[in-house]
């Protein structure tokens, strides 16, 4: 028996390491030296902004509490929200009362900053990565009368940017329609910043 | 809310999964027996190469014992140096964002983890693993450990196909095509198209972005400080900055999905925007999960020169997974009725889950990673409701038969139909066979061992954990909510599953040293008892099927299969369920 295992125990040594150098090294080598050339920008982490200034990605949620913008997902990242180095869920049970709570509290903060009356659901309940960068169309538009009134814009204005901003189910059937509130935000201040209609930045 | 959109979706997916199982079944069916095919010509020289460097004869057939001994040894060299990398990674190159060498502990678990398909993740990949650590190490096994359980049913269908032999092929051979010409190609394809969806792939490390607005937070004071001093509050602070951690992602998450291994590049893995990015991400990733665990019923019907054998074993899959997906789904869309009353309008559960996958495709890649055992999630199962998370409880408990692992889901489900032939002849008094060969009392207790040992991993673990301190403290929910997050833990260890209830604090002596145990018994304690049972159907003559033998084709088969999977997993678990999510559904409503 020791003696099959001494045999067996040289191939099998070798074997770990040339399949190491050709699954761990060599693969992910070629992925990358091709996907750097294919797509270049995905590559890279799909980063927005202008020179060497990054302002995010537009994958990545930020967030975003001032009344003059749109407000994303709630996140339950530590210790500051969406923060991309720790990403991950509340991990709060349905029956927990912590979660009855938090839920209630975010509920009510929305009435109060929007309209009474039903709320979105996205918008009281922690996403799964804690970055998520979406809400819906119908969560956007449910902010857009208050983005609208802080920035001293008219909604119609507001509510334009929303469609411009929203995407459909991919290829048509795919997922749920969805704005980025990262992208939707910057629409909002390069309006300001352009002077159009007199919005102001918060 | 319940849409056609979603009807279509899954119906386009069920689709699509059909259409390429089939072409893929009857190509792994050719790599597997050695005959020529494209790939061979063109990537020949390295297989042969690969076979020069290590001294390995590929024309040498093994019995059932070197098999085995081949098998156990590569992986017991694999779980070393995995493990020597996680304690030294911090000390290694391509480590950009600095991080240091792993506990003890939590290197056994996790170097555990990983060769046993199971990608249990105890630690979160942003600020525990480097670059280096996720290509060599763990990319690495997720790649052979998958190619492992192509291997172990490749030496399964030879058993059932030779007679009176002991020779099962070679190992090596089985090992080095399988990762070959079957991962590494589709890893590619795919790891490609995550990319063009937008999942980074490059070496450069974390970017500091600036916030548009900046956030201002409190951090808490540490557990240590308060017990000395109370009353100290949380200190505000301000963050201007968000640290967007890249890496080589895409090529790790392709293989991550296509081997059944399930460990993320990120602690909230396929919920991650950069892991899994869009819809159409989300439906390439589903699909390279169940791929090659339903493609491989093909190359089994192919190999046993009975295609409808194979169609048997995936209609079975297939039933079984449909019925689980139905009722995670319609939980997931009633919600919760507390919320519901909360924001004054009823809502599918979104707490854990991303917007742009919704409840749709967050309840049905839960019910793809549990059935498969994968392990990979975009929807934060601890936060699902009580029925929808008792789903990818039992399709784990069920013994990961449900499709199951690359390799390992199949060769499990042949054993529960080796089981079904001895029930149904125990009921007409006819000595069973499966395919030609006389079920006896060996293959019976080979078969035995194969279903109860991850059984007994999950409720002896669960009873362990739930007797300690150390265990019911890792909990982060009160109540049935709480033991729900246990047993899950070692329904997903002892099945070499992966995922987590992730509430629970599962970094700590216990958690790391017994469910690497477990992992390490379930994956081996199996396999290894099914190349014993390789080795004695090879050795047996075919019997000629007469007119009382069963045939194993029909849907009456099917469907007595999937009772006996049913009823062995709901005998063993339904007291255990009773007291997590049954009774939480139950508080739920009642409240």
């Amino acid at each position: 028996m020791l003696r099959d295992i001494l045999h067996t125990l040289r191939p099998a040594c070798l074997m770990l390491v040339v399949l190491s150098l050709l699954t761990g090294l060599a693969y992910p080598a070629l992925v990358t030296g091709l996907a750097q050339v294919l797509f270049p920008r995905q590559a890279d982490g799909s980063l927005i902004g202008k020179g060497g200034h990054v302002a995010g990605s537009s994958l990545i949620g930020q967030p975003f509490a001032s009344s003059a913008y749109f407000w994303g997902r709630p996140s339950a990242t530590s210790p500051q929200p969406y923060n991309a180095a720790a990403s991950g869920g509340s991990n709060l049970g349905p029956t927990n009362p912590a979660q009855l709570k938090s839920v209630a509290e975010r509920a009510a903060a929305l009435r109060k900053a929007n309209a009474d009356g039903p709320v979105p659901a996205e918008l009281v309940t922690a996403s799964a990565s804690g970055l998520d960068p979406h809400i819906s169309p119908t969560a956007a538009l449910y902010q857009a009368g208050r983005v609208a009134r802080e920035r001293g814009l008219p909604e119609e204005v507001v509510r334009g940017l929303i469609t411009r901003r929203a995407e459909g189910r991919q290829l048509g059937f795919l997922g749920e329609e969805r704005v980025n509130v990262l992208l939707l935000n910057r629409d909002l201040d390069s309006l300001a910043a352009t002077g159009q209609n007199g919005g102001n930045r918060p | 809310m319940t849409t056609s959109t979603d009807f279509m979706q899954l119906g386009l997916f069920l689709l699509a999964l059909l259409a390429l199982s089939w072409p893929l079944g009857g190509y792994m069916a050719a790599v597997l027996e050695g005959r020529n095919h494209p790939l061979a010509r063109i990537l020949g020289w390295l297989e042969r190469g690969l076979y020069r460097v290590c001294g390995v004869d590929p024309t040498r057939e093994m019995d059932w014992k070197e098999y085995a001994l081949a098998m156990f040894l590569f992986n017991v060299a694999g779980f070393a140096v995995l493990y020597l990398l996680l304690r030294v990674q911090g000390l290694l190159p391509l480590n950009p964002d600095g991080q240091t060498g792993m506990a003890p502990d939590l290197a056994f678990n996790t170097a555990m983890s990983f060769i046993t398909n199971t990608n249990w993740q105890a630690y979160s990949g942003e600020n525990a693993a480097s670059h280096l650590t996720q290509m060599l190490g763990l990319t690495v096994h997720n790649f052979v450990s998958a190619a492992t359980g192509i291997a172990v049913l490749t030496a399964l269908i030879r058993g059932l196909i030779r007679r009176e032999t002991r020779e099962l092929g070679n190992f090596w051979t089985d090992l080095v095509r399988s990762t070959l010409y079957i991962l590494l190609p589709l890893a590619f394809v795919l790891s490609l198209a995550l990319c063009w969806q937008g999942v980074p792939q490059t070496f450069r490390g974390t970017v500091n972005a600036t916030l548009a607005e900046p956030v201002v937070y409190e951090i808490a004071p540490g557990a240590d400080a308060l017990k000395t001093d109370p009353a100290l509050k949380p200190t505000p602070a301000i963050a201007t900055q968000q640290a967007i951690m890249r890496g080589p992602m895409a090529s790790q998450e392709a293989i991550k999905e296509l081997g059944t291994n399930g460990g993320g590049f990120f602690n909230a893995n396929s919920a991650h925007p950069f892991e899994n990015p869009t819809p159409l991400s989300n439906f390439l990733e589903m699909l390279a999960i169940l791929l090659i665990p339903a493609a491989l019923c093909h190359t089994f019907g192919r190999m046993v020169g009975d295609a409808r054998q194979g169609w048997m074993l995936l209609g079975a899959m297939t039933a079984l997974f449909l019925g689980f997906l139905a009722l995670c789904w319609w939980a997931e869309s009633q919600g919760s009725p507390q919320i519901a009353a909360i924001i004054g309008t009823p809502a599918g559960n979104m707490e854990g889950k991303e917007l742009r996958f919704g409840v749709m495709n967050s309840a049905l890649f839960a019910t793809i990673t549990t059935a498969t055992s994968c392990g990979a999630v975009n929807t934060m199962h601890d936060s699902l409701t009580p029925l929808g998370g008792l789903v990818p409880m039992v399709l784990m408990q069920l013994g990961e038969v449900v499709f199951g692992g690359v390799g390992s889901g199949l060769y499990g489900m042949v054993v529960f139909a080796v089981i079904t032939v001895f029930v149904a002849g125990l009921m007409v008094g006819r000595t069973p066979e499966y395919l030609g060969k006389k079920i006896e009392a060996f293959e019976t207790k080979m078969c035995s061992l194969v279903i109860m040992v991850p059984l007994f991993g999950v409720l002896l673990g669960t009873g362990w954990a739930v007797l300690t301190g150390m265990g019911r403290g890792a909990v982060a929910n009160p109540g049935a909510h709480g033991f729900s997050e246990i047993l899950y833990a070692f329904s997903s260890m002892a099945n070499n599953n992966g995922s987590a209830f992730a509430g629970l604090s599962a970094n700590n002596a216990l958690y790391n040293l017994l469910g690497g145990i477990v992992m390490c018994t379930s994956r081996f304690w199996t396999a290894i008892p099914v190349l014993a049972l390789a080795g004695s159907l090879a050795g047996k003559k075919a019997v000629p099927t007469g007119a009382g033998t069963l045939p194993t084709h029909t849907p009456l088969f099917c469907g007595l299969l999937v009772a006996v999977v049913l009823v062995v997993g709901a005998l063993t678990f339904i007291p255990a369920l009773a007291l997590g999510p049954i009774v939480e559904h139950l508080q739920m409503l009642g409240r």
